[in-house]
């Protein structure tokens, strides 16, 4: 039975997409089965990170619409066997689909599958609480940085609202030298402020880029410390415990960061 | 950039600054409170313990703090020394 994890932010540009698609391989690496469904109706872009563009024929609408069946819009992967994408309409809006369309894809996908990724549109509009309706858990993507921090904080507020989730917070592109010149909010930092659970901190990594390039996600690189970082994350949501990684060659910054989490609510 | 500089001239690093202005932004979306309104509120109260207790209202510390995920209303009043009335 599948657990449905929606990824979102609040604010565009964190890197959300980039999270799922990389969360994705990690866990189909690990011998998953996994399908990811693109929630950003109009603005597509997880075929394309994924590296899938040019497989597409069916989209999700074209599945709640009643024009192909679920499995002819499931497009595999060129990497695993067992990792589908769901694409989103490119030539519709958010309003082609409901939250109960949502509910009802990923409830004929659960006795499938280990996992289905939601990778949501930003904003807290429409798209966004149709990405959130099936979701058993919810992964929140910020940056360390003013504006991603305070909208992360409103989406984990309104998920709060809705009672049914406990959202955890990836810190993605943490950049360690500009923390340690105090020119960037630490990962303690926005963890006093937000006050939710963390489970991963990614560095900031030109590889991530590199691997959107390619459509190729960097978490399949073995060297990559940003790959490595998503790689953690996709061990700790099956449940494993994974200690944080030590990026910071002094470690303590870590070791506070481990030990402030302990007693903190989940 | 920080830099030696701004230590010299006792500028504020701007990872302070960003967690600071974060800290009280987020309150105030998280209550939904604009500090006039939270003054408006604060005046309010200081009326109606006032028409109880004698209160300085210079000295009343009114402020919202965060708690984890939650906000609480702190109030700090200082009591004026009372000097009880003596009958007869």
């Amino acid at each position: 039975m599948a657990q449905v994890i929606t990824v979102t932010s609040g604010k565009g540009g964190v890197g959300k997409t980039t999270a799922v698609a990389n969360l994705a391989v990690a866990l189909a690496a690990d011998g998953k089965k996994v399908v990811c469904i693109d929630g950003d109706i109009g603005l597509r872009n997880l075929d394309v990170v994924m590296g899938l563009e040019n497989r597409i024929v069916y989209d999700i609408v074209d599945v709640i619409e009643g024009r192909c069946r679920l499995r002819q819009a499931m497009i595999r992967d060129k990497h695993f066997e067992d990792l589908y994408l769901i694409p989103a309409a490119q030539t519709r809006d958010k309003t082609a689909v409901s939250p109960t369309d949502m509910v009802r894809v990923c409830d004929e996908l659960r006795p499938d599958y280990d996992f289905i990724l939601v990778d949501s549109p930003a904003g807290i509009e429409r798209g966004f609480r149709n990405a959130i309706a099936p979701a058993d858990r919810v992964l929140v993507v910020t940056n360390p940085e003013v504006s991603a921090v305070r909208d992360a904080d409103r989406v984990v507020g309104i998920l709060e609202a809705e009672e049914k989730y406990s959202p955890a917070l990836i810190l993605n592109r943490l950049n360690l030298v500009m923390v340690k010149n105090h020119d960037m909010l630490s990962a303690e930092d926005v963890l006093d402020l937000l006050a939710i659970q963390l489970i991963g901190i990614v560095p900031e990594d030109e590889g991530v880029i590199v691997g959107s390039n390619r459509g190729t996600p960097v978490a399949l690189e073995q060297k990559s410390r940003a790959g490595q970082a998503f790689r953690n994350i996709a061990k700790r949501m099956q449940g494993h415990t994974v200690p944080f990684m030590d990026m910071d060659k002094q470690g303590k910054l870590w070791d506070r960061i481990q030990r402030s989490m302990s007693g903190r609510r989940v | 950039m920080s830099s030696l500089f701004d230590r010299v001239v006792g500028r504020k690093r701007s990872a302070q600054s960003a967690k600071e202005r974060l800290q009280l932004v987020l309150i105030h979306d998280r209550t939904d409170l604009t500090p006039a309104e939270l003054d408006a509120l604060k005046d309010d109260l200081i009326k109606v313990i006032a028409q109880h207790i004698e209160i300085d209202p210079q000295a009343v510390q009114i402020g919202l703090e965060r708690d984890g995920r939650s906000q609480r209303l702190v109030a700090d009043i200082p009591l004026r020394g009372v000097t009880r009335r003596r009958s007869g």
